[in-house]
């Protein structure tokens, strides 16, 4: 059967983000993009969500099930109070999904009920690469067997709340492959950058360098044990969670354009009554509506192991890199000069909106 | 029902039969009919009406009476997913042809839409009977496109006979020809006109009436050559004193303040757009596909899951040609659900509209492009899909009526706030 209802759970879930993401997340946005900070309180909040707890067995602690639709349904709603926020209450599912997904038992009952228990804390990883032609298949950064462990050996960018961390999901190259290796803090040979990342956007969240010079982790810190894992499986996770995420931005700037069009005079009407704004805010809705379900099909694809869910995951995300470019450039240019300034938030969700091309690995269902 | 995108066993079975119909029965007759404009198919016609009535599927006439079963066993209903899932795989083989399909097309979904129980009956019935029939609807006029409150034909009611007397000419009636002339192989079809009852009374005065084939006073004055969907007949008829029963008046036969009748016609396209939709999301995946197959002929493969800006521009177009496919069905899918639940879908049906009907010329346009000189060459179809897939953007509301639909829709704005 085709339905488009989320069950009665998963419309409590997205209510409750809802209201987080309206009274808590986008209050606080601007400030904490131009004071390039997120106070500790607005991520504990989120983080009592319970989005990831829910998305973890009993077993390790949790009190639910992952599901990627589910986890599509939130990142939705929660992207549209703010991005960087929303990030910063996901970091932890960045170190814990993966090890649920492909991590051996001993990993799972290892690091599970350490990253969900009680508030939310220093669990993170590293993906991206500070390169030209950066592929996630196709790292710089390598691991090599030796002996009784891996050396890992390269640089890592974009990492979130890298400082402090307890433990960091690095991703490296393994003889063509990429895979997941589990790096304590304060390793020999790793270190992170003092400096933070600037960016064009995301000013909030503390993103960081890290430099890994021959760090040796032990054999059994290799992601899912001595076989490794399936890094497909991992990204096609990280990408549905990235469409999910600019739809969310897109709505946002959507609906904030939308209001502000129908306040807005001009020649003596609201200027949502001019078909030159009416027909973008029509197309916005439409292509924000087409991702959407894209990204819906390709989380149930996952959830249910279909075997095009990867591709379509691939496909839901770079349609939602461009979707999301599209409708907060329309967004900016709705409002006009307004919409350059930064005292609305639609430049900003611009800056966010260009970013989706490379934002794979900040987050995952 | 959670969020699912498992497609019903009833979908599917279209899926898979449909697709044969499209290759063995149509393909290999596009280009005759295509360089033939207004020769009938008849040998498709006749197979597909008794493939149709041999599989119990029966026509793409919704049917009044045939869910009872359904509604028995709790399943929710599925009819406007099945018809839109046909619909897309008939044109994955043939647009013109999928329009010469026998059944009551937009006729008979006006019947259904704004007709009584009793005329449902009277007119919906004959659909699954022995001979295959048409029914058309005749809107537009040569002064009344997309504004079609601007409609001009006149029906008066002859109090002496009770019957409705219609003065007026239209235009673009899809099938008209089949549906309203007598043909030895055809059963008796119907066009379905619309006319106002009263002037002064603007949209309020609109209704439909359903005028039977061979009515005297109605003449199909001419057959329009087109740029594609050749197949299908596109019939100009002029009415000039044309009688028809009183009884064949959908709606209201006063006129009330209200503009329920005009609705009436809206709500035939609340329920159609998202159809016409899968029309061209049906080219679009005969284009794409045969693209798909002419690259991999060529030694040329597309690396799905390679970053943008490591792909060529051949992959990057035919990746971006896939999302807009699979997410503009997705929107058609979502439109039909909606209509098959019997909840609003007045905004997701026209956005499949206008989602579907930019994704069918684009894709369409970009497949000849690539193809180059093949694609260009009347040897194969894609040059004839580029022409079909046009009309997508245009009948059943143009990109921009659906536009301003779509705008009204989210903004909360009337006709009038939103011109």
């Amino acid at each position: 059967m085709y339905s488009f209802d989320p069950t009665e759970e998963q419309q409590m879930l997205i209510d409750a983000v809802k209201k987080y993401a309206a009274n808590d997340l986008r209050p606080a946005a601007h400030e904490a993009e131009e004071g390039h900070e997120l106070p500790k309180k607005l991520i504990n909040k989120g983080w009592e969500l319970g989005l990831l707890q829910a998305s973890m067995p009993e077993g390790y602690g949790g009190f639910g099930e992952r599901s990627a639709v589910t986890g599509a349904l939130a990142l939705e709603e929660m992207a549209f109070g703010d991005l960087a926020g929303t990030l910063a209450v996901l970091t932890p599912g960045l170190f814990a999904t993966p090890i649920l997904l492909a991590g051996s038992e001993e990993q799972k009952q290892t690091y599970l009920p350490k990253v969900i228990a009680g508030d939310w804390s220093h669990y993170t990883s590293a993906l991206i690469e500070y390169t030209f032609d950066f592929d996630p298949n196709d790292l710089t950064t390598t691991a090599q067997l030796d002996g009784d462990g891996y050396i890992l050996h390269g640089s890592k960018a974009y990492v979130p709340f890298a400082k402090n961390a307890e433990a960091i999901l690095v991703y490296a190259n393994l003889n063509g492959q990429t895979q997941g290796f589990i790096a304590p803090q304060g390793a020999a040979g790793f270190r992170t950058a003092d400096e933070r990342e600037q960016l064009m956007s995301l000013n909030a969240l503390p993103l960081y360098r890290v430099q890994l010079d021959h760090v040796k982790v032990p054999a059994s810190n290799r992601l899912g044990g001595a076989s490794g894992h399936d890094f497909d499986l991992i990204l096609a996770s990280m990408r549905v969670a990235n469409a999910a995420l600019a739809v969310g931005v897109a709505n946002a700037a959507f609906e904030y354009s939308k209001n502000y069009a129908k306040e807005r005079e001009a020649f003596g009407v609201k200027i949502a009554q001019k078909q030159a704004i009416a027909f973008m805010l029509a197309e916005m809705r439409t292509e924000i509506e087409s991702i959407r379900l894209l990204t819906w099909e390709a989380a149930w694809k996952l959830d249910n192991r279909r075997e095009d869910a990867i591709n379509e995951a691939y496909l839901a995300s770079t349609g939602a890199a461009d979707m999301v470019m599209t409708v907060t450039d329309r967004a900016v240019q709705i409002l006009g000069g307004h919409g350059y300034i930064r005292e609305h938030p639609v430049e900003m969700w611009m800056r966010n909106g260009r970013g989706f091309a490379t934002f794979t690995g900040l987050a995952i269902v | 029902m959670p969020i699912e995108f498992e497609a019903p066993k009833p979908v599917a079975q279209a899926q898979f039969m449909l697709k044969t119909v499209g290759e063995e029965m149509m393909r290999p007759r596009s280009r005759y009919y295509d360089e033939h404009e207004h020769e009938i198919p008849w040998d498709y016609i006749e197979f597909m009406h008794m493939a149709m009535k041999a599989s119990g599927g029966s026509s793409l006439a919704p049917r009044e009476n045939g869910n009872k079963g359904e509604e028995k066993d709790k399943r929710p209903p599925i009819g406007y997913q099945v018809m839109a899932t046909q619909i897309e795989a008939l044109a994955y083989g043939d647009l013109g042809m999928y329009h010469c399909l026998p059944g009551g097309g937009l006729g008979a979904a006006a019947v259904h839409a704004a007709g009584s129980p009793e005329q449902k009956a009277k007119f919906l019935d004959r659909f699954h009977g022995d001979k295959p029939i048409f029914a058309a609807m005749c809107i537009t006029e040569p002064g009344a496109g997309s504004d079609n409150s601007a409609i001009r034909t006149r029906a008066m009611l002859d109090e002496k006979t009770n019957e409705w007397v219609i003065n007026g000419e239209k235009i673009f009636v899809t099938g008209g020809d089949k549906s309203f002339s007598e043909y030895q192989k055809l059963g008796r079809g119907f066009i379905v006109v619309w006319a106002t009852i009263d002037p002064t009374a603007g949209r309020g005065g609109m209704r439909a009436f359903v005028v039977e084939g061979g009515t005297p006073g109605v003449r199909i004055v001419k057959l329009e050559h087109k740029l594609g969907i050749r197949c299908s007949d596109t019939a100009a008829i002029s009415l000039v004193d044309a009688r028809v029963p009183f009884e064949n008046i959908l709606g209201s036969p006063t006129v009330e303040k209200s503009t329920t009748g005009f609705k009436g016609a809206m709500a035939t396209f609340d329920a159609t757009r998202p159809l016409v939709a899968a029309s061209g999301i049906g080219v679009a995946r005969a284009a794409l596909e045969f693209l798909k197959e002419k690259l991999a002929e060529n030694g040329v493969q597309i690396r799905y899951g390679l970053p943008r800006q490591k792909l060529t521009s051949i992959e990057r177009d035919v990746i971006d040609m896939e999302i807009m496919l699979k997410s503009g069905w997705l929107m058609v899918l979502k439109a039909v659900w909606l209509a098959d639940n019997k909840k609003p879908n007045a905004l997701e049906s026209s956005m499949s509209k206008v989602r579907a009907g930019d994704v069918g010329p684009r894709i369409t346009q970009k497949v000849v492009e690539i193809l180059g000189p093949i694609g260009y060459s009347r040897e194969f179809l894609a040059e004839k899909w580029f022409r079909d897939a046009k009309i997508t953007d245009i009948y059943e509301g143009t990109g921009q009526i659906n536009r301003l639909v779509v705008a009204r829709q989210i903004l909360g704005y009337s006709g009038s706030e939103l011109r």
